[in-house]
């Protein structure tokens, strides 16, 4: 079983910036961390692997910086990782950076599973694992919180809804994403830190992975960020309630009811 | 991805809202789609399509017209009963391409976040994620998208100028559905699947639906999020007689999660769900970033904690400083039933 972790560097929830000028989010200078949603990926991928046996991969698009997350990837598990990162990559949207990272798949080859993150914190889209899947033509199953059997090339997932789950059956090889409920990362160990040093990662360029110069970067990208600005700013102060308990139910129901809130 | 020329772009035309159906009736959203597409298809002078993908809706189409819609488009078939986004996915980026929408919407659901980026990819067309915005720039046509980004720290406007169709997935509970006008009509087009499109590369086994203890959050009106500060499971066996007097969804901190008091898809924040009640109440919840990125945009937030620094305490709309497990059951007294 090979399967391919897609993880992404995102800027930490703290210090999310725009550039005035591109409208897209600055990604120098600040912190950044692994998304915590591919930290679920990398688990479910290793625990795959220590159940069948096989291979872990992850996998990046991002500035030369982001090999950081792939390192920490083999810190937890995954066997090897692969920095796809070339100035043409540069502005990606999801079209365009699920273009690449199948692109990039198809290449690592034999690839029986793909997994990512429900969605990455910044961009908050959820759209570049189905966008993946779209590429291959695999079929996908996202918001995934139980992995069931993995047995004659498909794979039962139960997938998260509003309203409840469904449990479905995937002809191999497949993406999924998952959400936080499917397990537990574990803690790095020392010797895990000490691989993760060691490994030399290839960076991918876009001729490496034949991916139509058309087809990536800023001017593939069909969206377009035109303004960015603040959320509304909440009004009022707001009320503080420290009388009795009754009292300040009391003026919360008025508070509600002045508002037609119930 | 190659640029649609502007005589291309011309013959795109009308607007499309795809319904979401479940277990065959059609959802909520759907017809908040409708009442935001209407006035984007007036502005553009053009006609508003509601694409249905399901089986046994036909019962169902005329409230379709009577919400907004000009023509029904419907795909009925009985492998549609479950959520086979593949599927799905083939046929509508086939009609996208066959009748060249310039608009087309779909629900921001767990379903239509699915189902939508695998059409936008197949049908060479950007896609923007989790509108709660929505307007026409009167000078070219544009669909201005507005989105919330990083947890709703940033909201983003997003334009596509050189593609066609324009897709985005809407935020459930975000656009006002119209008030029902009985009188309306119009014309169904029946779409038959073609071979090859039902690929059998997945298929649903078993399907839960949590009835006992509906928890939407998307779709939820109020919302009452417990953490920490419950203590316990019997903590929200209060807070959900609390949400169904307000017919109200029960959500909760990672902390109360963490611990097992609930499961996860009761989680709001970075981890779990975004969400954009109209009233949440945060109850023993402090409120950490992470939290508040799941609920900041929601219209009116009510804490309620022991502790008056919080962070969620200076956020709210109105906070109350006491013991929950003496202010919930007050609330439950005096709250007027909905
Ligand atoms: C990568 C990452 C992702 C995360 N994702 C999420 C996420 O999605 N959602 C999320 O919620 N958190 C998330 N967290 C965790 C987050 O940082 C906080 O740890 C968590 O939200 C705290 O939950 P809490 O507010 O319930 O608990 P606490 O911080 O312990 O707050 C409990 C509150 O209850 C009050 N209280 C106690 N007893 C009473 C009483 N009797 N009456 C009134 N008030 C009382 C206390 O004063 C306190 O303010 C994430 C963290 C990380 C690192
Ligand atoms: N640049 C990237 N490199 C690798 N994986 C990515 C990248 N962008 C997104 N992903 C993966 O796709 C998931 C969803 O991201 P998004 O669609 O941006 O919300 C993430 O959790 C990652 O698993």
């Amino acid at each position: 079983m090979r399967t391919v972790v897609c993880v992404k560097q995102v800027p930490g929830t703290h210090d999310a910036k725009i550039d005035p000028d591109t409208k897209r989010i600055i990604r120098e200078g600040i912190k950044v961390v692994i998304n915590p949603f591919d930290t679920y990926a990398l688990e479910a991928a290793v625990q795959i692997r220590e159940r069948i046996g096989g291979e872990v991969i992850c996998l990046t698009m991002g500035p030369p910086r982001a090999v950081t997350v792939l390192r920490e990837g083999i810190t937890v598990g995954a066997d090897r990782g692969i920095l796809l990162s070339d100035r043409a990559f540069g502005g990606s949207d999801t079209w365009a950076t699920s273009y690449a990272l199948a692109k990039a798949i198809r290449k690592i080859g034999d690839v029986d599973l793909v997994i990512c993150g429900k969605q990455a914190i910044d961009g908050d889209t959820a759209q570049v694992g189905p966008g993946i899947a779209a590429h291959l033509s695999w079929p996908q199953a996202t918001y995934v919180m139980d992995i069931d059997e993995i047995a004659n090339g498909s794979l039962i997932a139960k997938r998260l809804h509003e309203d409840g789950w469904d449990l479905c059956s995937l002809r191999l090889p497949a993406v999924i994403t998952v959400v936080k409920d499917i397990n537990q990362p574990r803690v790095p160990t020392l010797k895990g830190r000490l691989a993760a040093e060691q490994q030399e990662i290839p960076v991918w360029k876009a001729e490496d992975i034949g991916a139509a110069p058309e087809r990536i970067g800023l001017d593939a990208s069909p969206t377009r960020v035109v303004q960015t600005n603040p959320p509304a700013a909440r009004k009022n102060e707001g009320l503080r309630l420290d009388g009795t308990v009754e009292q300040n139910v009391a003026r919360l129901v008025q508070e509600l009811r002045r508002r037609s809130l119930v | 991805m190659i640029a649609n020329t502007s005589e291309a772009r011309a013959a795109y035309r009308n607007v499309w809202v795809v319904a979401e159906v479940l277990g065959g009736e059609i959802q909520k959203v759907t017809y908040e789609l409708l009442g935001a597409a209407r006035h984007l298809a007036d502005t553009r002078e053009s006609e508003l399509w509601c694409v249905v993908a399901g089986h046994g809706v036909d019962s169902q189409i005329d409230t379709l017209f009577h919400g907004g819609a000009d023509v029904a488009m419907v795909i009925d078939d009985p492998s549609f009963v479950n959520f086979v986004d593949e599927d799905q996915a083939a046929v509508l980026a086939r009609l996208v391409r066959t009748h060249k929408p310039e608009i087309v919407l779909c629900g921001a659901t767990t379903r239509g976040r699915a189902l939508i980026p695998r059409v936008a990819v197949v049908a060479n067309c950007g896609l923007t994620a989790d509108c709660t915005g929505l307007t026409i720039d009167p000078e070219t046509g544009d669909l201005l998208q507005t989105r919330p980004a990083f947890g709703g720290n940033i909201m983003a406007t997003i334009r596509c100028s050189d593609h066609r169709p324009q897709m985005a997935t809407v935020r459930p509970r975000v656009m006002n559905a119209l008030e029902p006008d009985t009188t309306r009509t119009g014309r169904v087009i029946a779409e038959k699947l073609l071979p090859g499109e039902i690929s059998g590369l997945k298929t649903v086994l078993e399907l839960f639906q949590d009835v006992e203890n509906p928890v939407n959050l998307s779709d939820a009106r109020f919302i009452i999020a417990g953490g920490r500060g419950l203590k316990g499971p019997d903590g929200f066996k209060m807070l959900k007689a609390l949400a169904e007097r307000v017919n109200g969804a029960v959500g909760a901190s990672r902390a109360a999660v963490d611990s097992g008091w609930v499961p996860y898809y009761h989680q709001v924040g970075q981890t779990g769900q975004t969400v954009q009640a109209t009233v949440y109440f945060a109850c023993g919840i402090s409120g950490q970033i992470q939290h508040l990125v799941g609920m900041q945009s929601c219209d009116f937030i009510v804490a309620i904690d022991k502790n008056p620094d919080t962070p969620l305490m200076q956020l709210a709309d109105v906070s109350i400083v006491g013991d929950l497990f003496e202010v919930i059951p007050q609330l439950i007294r005096e709250l007027p039933k909905t």
